[in-house]
């Protein structure tokens, strides 16, 4: 029924290297557009627009990541009890949050680190610290007001997560005020490598790396182990994992917990790459992260992080083309056009006459 | 509240009462909107009224409160009877009131007349409602709510962009006050802007209970409860649920258009999502699908929101209690309605004044039905056991 349920993408043999290859080509050919668009878009900056493109690729990449990490808790949530948590994007921004005030109130941080043992550890830390945090946080979101609604009408806990995020939302107003905090950038900025002429800052790679080695953990879990099993059943049908002696409450409660330790490393990877917090924050890479994984078929966790992937290509190619305010609608005229016309996202085919 | 007034008032009068406004509802409509707006406009010069603040600001409080009603009864529509969860709502609102700011005021240098606008208003804000509702009719109740998201993002990001045409961020400032029939409506005296809202939400709440029992709201609820019985039984859900958002929206425009010739400055930070998800509040609160219900909610809420958090917030700057003072209670508003959301959703789904059937609907999913598959098999164990 769900792509959760269905066979891994590195169980199948020969198909194996198939995704990394897709990804790469899609990485590749977004390169060349937009070193095309860019050249054609200010032919006076036309003999940099390779370094610039490629510089923005990277860039595209390290937000994707961030997205795709949310989207996967987007994804696995509406996978296994059919809930669009509206309250996730919020959760991501508690993340931030959380990891700003591990940052400067427990670790004292108030600038880049430049001891690169220190600042693995620093960085290690604060995912071991806002991980498990924003994990329980989500995991307690359903146990309070999802869980009581489970058998309501299919409207009853869609108002409701709508109102925790409201809730967290202006909590987060109330504790830390309207405007940006900024958090500290423990990664020191000016460490570049060059690559192509293009000079790309570490700290892309670094998230880029955070997130893919998450999710490979993420699809080493649904995919191999027992829990994992627990939930790809559940997924496909509740009554029936029930009397195979599956615990579908405790199955549900560790998919928030899963999704909320995504969306906290999401908190934790923002917090470097941008160096502030919102209380706002939420809801718009909410809806991004949303728009990824309805893009890679909702409930499916290899289209929720392509999803995310394009996303970021969405955005970063409009701001790159000095149309960023632009960026937004684009996302949302992508949202929408996907949900009326393939409502099933690129990979999803498996929902079928869900939407 | 039924055993209330059953308390007060003696039971074969209140039966003839209820016998009499099932009977003529538009009477009874028009009798009631008329005497609470008077209780309304002359109270505001007493206690305790009075002492919060002047008569003219309770009035025009009252004017925002009834742009509030008719956003509440017209998302009612989509929301209650036809059961399209619709989060993009503030959209149509906008187009309404960026409409009227284009038919009347300096920016473009036409002055059209004030009725003609309200009503071509509401027709446009009607066509778009439409214009979404096509596309969106095959999705189901989720992605239905995200697509109206995105579309009531979209639309103020469009006002916002579009600059040229609609001043971005400052946006069209100037926009000329009603004149109907040769009556000028006074900047500062509200008095007339508090008449002509009472009528249009008289007109409007006519209008939609008389929708609500005919055909087409019956289709609404058919298509709510169950859409495959609906289409089985003949009803043309495509047309039936372009109609809800239509006439949704129509009831937007016309909120729209009221609310920028009262402000007479539209600009794109008064359509952000917080206006959709406040009207959803309310009718959340107020009951999903009973119109005099959610007309109540959005009053109340109105007050809250701007009467009793901004007296809270002055009371503790004057009242020296040390934490307390340093709260400004405004901030808490969406915290508070994030709050009743959830906690009506967990406890009273059907919300403060339920209209019947809905609350039976709402219900239906507790009762060890078909479908729930845990009651069943608890059901069944315990017989097992026994």
């Amino acid at each position: 029924m769900t792509a959760i349920a269905s066979t891994p993408a590195w169980r199948r043999g020969s198909r194996r290297l198939l995704l990394p290859l897709v990804v790469m080509g899609i990485v590749a050919a977004y390169y060349f557009v937009l070193w095309a668009a860019i050249a054609l878009a200010d032919p006076q900056r036309a003999s940099a627009a390779g370094s610039v493109a490629l510089q923005q690729t990277v860039n595209a990449l390290s937000i994707g990541s961030i997205y795709a990490l949310i989207a996967l808790g987007y994804t696995m949530v509406y996978g296994i009890i059919e809930l669009i948590n509206f309250a996730h994007g919020d959760i991501f921004m508690v993340g931030a949050f959380i990891s700003l005030f591990f940052l400067v109130s427990v670790m004292g941080q108030s600038g880049p680190v430049y001891d690169v043992p220190v600042l693995i550890l620093l960085i290690l830390g604060t995912l071991a610290f806002t991980m498990p945090l924003i994990a329980l946080l989500n995991m307690s979101i359903e146990r309070i007001f999802y869980r009581p609604l489970r058998h309501a009408s299919r409207l009853a806990p869609l108002i409701t997560a709508i109102g925790v995020s409201f809730i967290l939302q202006n909590v987060a107003l109330v504790i830390a005020g309207s405007g940006d905090r900024g958090t500290p950038q423990i990664f020191p900025l000016g460490w570049r490598v060059d690559l192509l002429n293009a000079s790309v800052p570490v700290l892309s790679f670094v998230i880029l790396l955070i997130a893919l080695t998450l999710m490979g953990v993420l699809q080493l879990f649904v995919g191999r182990t027992r829990l994992g099993r627990a939930m790809r059943s559940t997924a496909q049908d509740q009554q029936a994992s029930r009397l195979m002696g599956v615990d579908v409450n405790q199955t549900i409660a560790l998919t928030f917990l899963l999704g909320g330790a995504l969306a906290g490393a999401a908190g934790v990877a923002w917090g470097l790459n941008f160096g502030y917090v919102r209380q706002d924050l939420g809801f718009n890479a909410g809806l991004k992260a949303f728009t990824s994984a309805v893009l890679g078929g909702i409930g499916n966790i290899t289209g929720a992080v392509i999803g995310g992937f394009f996303i970021g290509f969405v955005e970063n190619f409009s701001s790159s083309l000095g149309l960023a305010r632009w960026a937004e609608l684009l996302v949302f005229a992508v949202l929408t056009l996907v949900l009326v016309f393939r409502p099933t996202g690129i990979l999803g085919q498996q929902l079928g006459d869900r939407a | 509240m039924t055993a209330w007034i059953r308390s007060i008032v003696p039971p074969e009068r209140l039966a003839s009462i209820q016998a009499f406004s099932g009977r003529h509802r538009s009477t009874t409509v028009i009798v009631v909107m008329f005497i609470v707006s008077v209780v309304l406009f002359f109270w505001s010069d007493y206690p305790p009224f009075s002492l919060f603040q002047p008569h003219n600001a309770w009035i025009g409080g009252f004017v925002n409160a009834g742009v509030l009603i008719l956003l509440a009864m017209g998302l009612n529509v989509v929301i209650g009877m036809a059961g399209l969860l619709d989060l993009g709502y503030a959209a149509f609102f906008a187009i309404g009131a960026y409409f009227y700011a284009f038919g009347a005021s300096p920016f473009t240098g036409l002055h059209l007349p004030f009725l003609l606008l309200l009503f071509l208003g509401a027709i446009c804000a009607a066509l778009f409602g439409i214009v979404l509702g096509a596309p969106t009719l095959r999705l189901r109740g989720d992605y239905l709510a995200i697509v109206t998201l995105g579309f009531g993002e979209i639309v103020p990001i469009l006002f916002l962009n579009l600059d040229r045409y609609t001043q971005g961020t400052n946006g069209i400032t100037g926009v000329d006050r009603p004149n109907i029939l040769g009556v000028q409506f006074p900047g500062i005296d509200q008095t007339l802007y508090f008449v002509l809202m009472a009528v249009v939400v008289t007109i409007t709440m006519i209008l939609l209970y008389r929708v609500q029992s005919s055909r087409l709201g019956r289709a609404w609820m058919a298509i709510r409860e169950d859409e495959l019985a609906a289409a089985a039984n003949g009803i043309n859900t495509v047309t039936t649920k372009l109609l809800a958002f239509a006439i949704g929206a129509t009831t937007a425009g016309f909120a729209g258009v009221l609310n920028a010739s009262k402000l007479t400055i539209v600009d794109p930070s008064q359509f952000l999502f917080t206006v959709s998800f406040t009207v959803a509040t309310v009718i959340v609160l107020g009951g999903m699908g009973n119109i005099w219900g959610v007309a109540v909610a959005a009053f109340l809420i109105y007050m809250i929101q701007s009467v009793v958090l901004k007296q809270l917030t002055g009371f503790f700057d004057v009242v020296p209690i040390p934490i307390l003072t340093d709260i400004n209670f405004v901030q808490f508003q969406f915290l508070l309605f994030g709050i009743a959301l959830v906690l009506m959703m967990l406890f009273r789904p059907e919300g403060l004044f339920p209209e019947r059937r809905r609350a039976r609907e709402l219900h239906e999913g507790t009762d060890a039905d078909g479908g729930d598959g845990a009651n069943v098999d608890e059901d069944v164990l315990v017989e097992a056991r026994t």
